[in-house]
């Protein structure tokens, strides 16, 4: 059983991603991370995909990272940490190591959804002792606003731009989290930074589960949502209260929402303050929020009788 | 110095090499030819004759980024690919070497895509020449087997800390049965020591970043810092010879002479063509023509210097290459002669040959052909033409 949280005891935990990385002020990646460390009551050894989050804290010879720390490349950052943990059980196995240590991978949508999805799928289904972190901010970021499959339907992208004849991205978001889940893997969530207690609680179960894990974190970044660099937290909270972004977890095949919003709120709520989506209150793009709407809507209703489905098939505990 | 005497295949001696070398860790995917030596090696995994943790990945991408991570991690790490394989890792073959981790790959060298074809020759492996890697090329089983338990302590070795690829010939050599001698464990274990960690993951103690971003005011000393690291391999590379004598009898160098050091024509060729080019050079020899050969062993970083020493005197070579090098005007390994040759004033004249891809047949009329035409132009000075391909169909 995990400990439970306590804000008296995680104020007096060292922060292990230092200030002075160079990140967005406002950016939603690094309070993620740092929430995601304090959770955790191991040492962690910690696997990075390239993106945002890796080129802006170690830029050589400065690293933010207070604990062992390692950027491989774009796509395998799932792989790169199998290695570290099977090394792990290797030398623990021969008695040269006994420490409890824990690994976690992170990596941008970009980075787990698209090119690291192969990667992220064969570790997962190896079994190896490690939680993914995906800090999803809806693009390429690092490169410049491009189009991921996880870019949200309708948003303008510097690849998907909202022109006169095609008015941004014109798919629906892949749903990752539930893929994950697919691969009957113990645990897989979903968290925001606005519900920090969610969040961390969710981190530290899934460090108490032996196996692979998955965490999916929406973390707002506004030089690609084109918002207000204070907004994160109230666009993430936003994300969630809309049911854009339901927090939930899957464990062992049974879902679990662990937020439920006291009031759905319309989706244009999350939408209006984003510049990507501005194009979409024109009215001839009116059928846009319609869509998105509808989609979301769907989305909520499928979770929910989900987790009345999974509950039902629930053994009884003795 | 217990040696058993064995008849094997190339794969099986190198996967016999692996466990006696017996590292921490493997990642590793299926791709002929060389699969035969992880399907060896995961059945030492399963009979519990290594304490190797195996990852047996969804890819070769994954093989070599799960090398690195575990590697980072601080133990003894190998792999073992071909073709594709080495194709699909290219990208993280470098990142392997740029980050300094020692990890063991046995390359059975096969050509490449399209069209597709799973047999011997030198494109895989040179199309990966300037990764940063060391090379250790090797002619038949016995030197696949040695070059594998040396690239162990040569890249482990804390003077340079580097990755390493041992080189055979796809199905020629890595599925045909040789005579051979096996050296026994316990030899083979003493000489590949402990592993010795450096700035290990693991230590989470000191914890330490791996893989920065680094912007120009300091990328250009990494890489030259890298530059001046593969030039303390070849002092290595001898030194780990020597030792390696102490516990086989069996003599290794930067590269192989035969028959050079009094000749007047040569070839220059890699892996297991070196052997029928041998029996050719005897045959020339006894009709009194004065020829010899110089096969590479370390491949990459490419001893210039000595090569360059060991042909100077000659009159005319040629530079056999198993690979061509498309749009340049010559093979890999024929470039690395040129320059090899340029700094002297007075140097053989070079011809260059493409042979053998795809599997295709060296065979012993196709060495007298070359062996013809250097004696005749060693003695008109004439050049008949400086590239072509040979055994191929016009
Ligand atoms: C193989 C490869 N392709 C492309 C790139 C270029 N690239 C670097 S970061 C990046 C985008 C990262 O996006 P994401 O994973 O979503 O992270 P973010 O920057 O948004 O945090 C891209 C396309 C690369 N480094 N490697
Ligand atoms: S571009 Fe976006 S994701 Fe990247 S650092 Fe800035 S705010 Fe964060
Ligand atoms: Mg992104």
């Amino acid at each position: 059983m995990a400990t439970p949280l306590s804000l008296k005891e995680l104020s007096r935990k060292e922060v292990l991603l230092t200030a002075g990385h160079r990140m967005c002020s406002g950016c939603g990646a690094p309070t993620v991370v740092k929430m995601v460390l304090l959770a955790s009551e191991y040492p962690i050894i910690a696997a990075n995909a390239t993106g945002c989050l890796e080129v802006s804290t170690c830029i050589s010879e400065y690293t933010a990272w207070k604990i062992p720390w390692i950027h491989n490349a774009f796509e395998n950052a799932a792989a790169t940490i199998s290695g570290v943990e099977t090394m792990y059980r290797s030398l623990k196995k021969q008695g040269k190591l006994s420490k409890e240590i824990k690994f976690i991978a992170f990596g941008g949508d970009g980075g787990t959804y698209d090119i690291g999805f192969q990667s992220l799928s064969g570790a997962m289904e190896r079994g190896h002792d490690m939680i993914y972190i995906c800090y999803d901010n809806g693009a390429y970021m690092n490169t410049g606003i491009q189009r991921s499959s996880a870019t949200p339907f309708g948003a303008d992208t510097t690849t998907c731009p909202a022109g006169s004849v095609i008015p941004g991205k014109l798919q629906q978001r892949k749903d990752l989290t539930k893929i994950m889940a697919a691969h009957g893997i113990p645990y897989a969530a979903q968290a925001s930074p606005s519900s920090w207690s969610d969040l961390m609680k969710k981190v530290r179960k899934a460090l108490e589960i032996k196996g692979p894990k998955f965490m999916n974190i929406i973390a707002p970044c506004n030089r690609g949502w084109r918002s207000r660099t204070d907004d994160s937290i109230l666009l993430s909270r936003l994300a969630v209260e809309t049911c854009y972004w339901p927090l939930y977890e899957i464990e062992n095949g049974v879902t679990r929402v662990t937020v439920k919003p006291k009031e759905k709120k319309p989706l244009v709520d999350f939408l209006k303050p984003q510049g990507r989506f501005k194009h979409m209150f024109a009215p001839e793009n009116e059928w846009m929020l319609k869509a998105a709407q509808a989609e979301v809507n769907k989305n909520w209703e499928r979770l929910l009788k989900e987790e009345a489905f999974t509950a039902s098939l629930e053994t009884p505990k003795e | 110095m217990g040696q058993e005497i064995v008849a094997v295949t190339g794969n099986e001696a190198v996967a016999n090499a692996l466990r006696q070398v017996n590292p921490d860790v493997s990642a590793a995917y299926p791709i002929t030819p060389a699969t035969d030596i992880m399907q060896r090696f995961t059945s030492f995994v399963s009979n519990g004759l290594v304490k190797t943790e195996m990852i047996l990945v969804e890819s070769e991408h994954s093989a070599m980024s799960a090398c690195i991570g575990a590697s980072a991690a601080g133990g003894r790490v190998m792999t073992a690919t071909s073709s594709q394989g080495l194709a699909l890792m290219w990208e993280i073959l470098f990142i392997a070497s740029g980050s300094r981790l020692p990890i063991v790959m046995a390359l059975v060298n096969r050509a490449l895509s399209a069209p597709l074809n799973i047999h011997g020759d030198h494109s895989d492996g040179m199309g990966a020449r300037d990764c940063g890697w060391i090379q250790l090329w090797s002619e038949n089983a016995q030197e696949a087997y040695d070059n594998t338990i040396q690239a162990f302590r040569i890249a482990e070795h804390l003077d340079i800390r580097l990755p390493a690829m041992t080189c055979m010939d796809g199905f020629i050599i890595s599925h045909s049965i040789e005579r051979m001698e096996y050296l026994d464990d316990e030899a083979v274990k003493n000489f590949a020591g402990e592993f010795k960690t450096t700035n290990p993951l693991l230590d989470i103690e000191h914890p330490v970043s791996y893989g920065p971003l680094i912007l120009p005011d300091y990328y250009m000393e990494f890489r030259r810092a890298h530059a001046d690291v593969m030039s303390k391999v070849t002092k290595v590379v001898l030194d780990t010879a020597k030792d390696f004598e102490k516990i086989s009898g069996r003599k290794y160098g930067l590269f192989e002479t035969y028959r050079l050091e009094d000749a007047e024509i040569a070839f220059v060729i890699l892996n297991s063509a070196a052997g029928t080019s041998k029996d050719v050079i005897d045959e020339f020899r006894n009709k009194g023509i004065k020829a010899g050969l110089l096969k590479p062993r370390l491949y990459r970083p490419f001893p210039y210097e000595e090569v360059g020493e060991a042909l100077k005197h000659l009159k005319a070579v040629c530079v056999l290459d198993r690979a061509d090098a498309f749009g340049a005007s010559y093979g890999p390994l024929f470039t690395d002669i040129a320059a090899s040759l340029y700094p002297y004033k007075e140097r053989p004249i070079l011809i260059n040959k493409i042979y053998g891809l795809g599997g295709r047949d060296y065979l012993p009329e196709h060495a007298e052909l070359v062996l013809n035409e250097l004696a005749e132009t060693a003695k008109t000075g004439k050049v008949k033409t400086f590239k072509e391909y040979i055994g191929v169909r016009e």
